[in-house]
């Protein structure tokens, strides 16, 4: 059974670079972060289902971090890349 | 037979998952792919994380996938409001130096 959950985290991981295409094709840095917004998602359901499967219960904290993580980095991205200039200038 | 109804939910999650991947491929514009991504995925996690706390066999484990989906839909419906929100300020900013 555990390698059947290995088998399903392996097709989300495909998904997920499949998604990360739209970086290529993409027009801009919004693009950027929807595609860092799926892999921290996808991230999570990848790891979560390798704790299962490789019977590592301290995955699923790891699961926690990133999906978290992932969202620090979009709001650090927003903040500090320049998209939003009117809050940049309030900044200086 | 709980396992096969986990099995169930997992595949229905990932069947969610490769949707919103393709609609973040195949949307024409930014909003509407916004609109699939954040849905479609965390529908998605939520099934992966249901069936997965049905195999558990453990209340805590089950209670704990619970949390991390709940925080993460948290984080990321916060993060989508930002993300729309620079995005629209962006294309207004765009259409008033043009």
């Amino acid at each position: 059974m555990p390698d059947s959950h290995l088998f399903a985290a392996l097709i989300l991981l495909a998904t997920v670079t499949a998604g990360l295409v739209r970086i290529f094709i993409g027009t801009g840095r919004v693009e950027w972060l929807l595609a860092l917004q799926l892999l921290g998602t996808s991230a999570v359901a990848v790891v979560l289902l390798l704790a299962h499967g490789m019977q590592m219960p301290g995955l699923r904290d790891l699961a926690l971090l990133i999906g978290l993580l992932a969202s620090i980095l979009a709001v650090a991205f927003v903040r500090y890349s320049g998209i939003d200039s009117n809050q940049a200038q309030d900044r200086r | 037979m709980i396992d096969s109804i986990g099995w169930f939910f997992i595949v229905l999650g990932i069947i969610f998952f490769l949707s919103g991947t393709i609609a973040l491929i195949r949307f024409p514009d930014m909003f509407t792919r916004m609109h699939a991504l954040t849905k479609a995925d965390n529908l998605g996690l939520g099934f992966v994380a249901a069936g997965l706390a049905l195999q558990a066999g453990s209340v805590f484990i089950a209670l704990k996938l619970l949390l991390i989906w709940l925080i993460i839909m948290l984080a990321s419906a916060s993060v989508s409001h930002l993300i729309a929100r620079t995005a629209r300020k962006t294309i207004r900013e765009q259409k008033d130096s043009t």
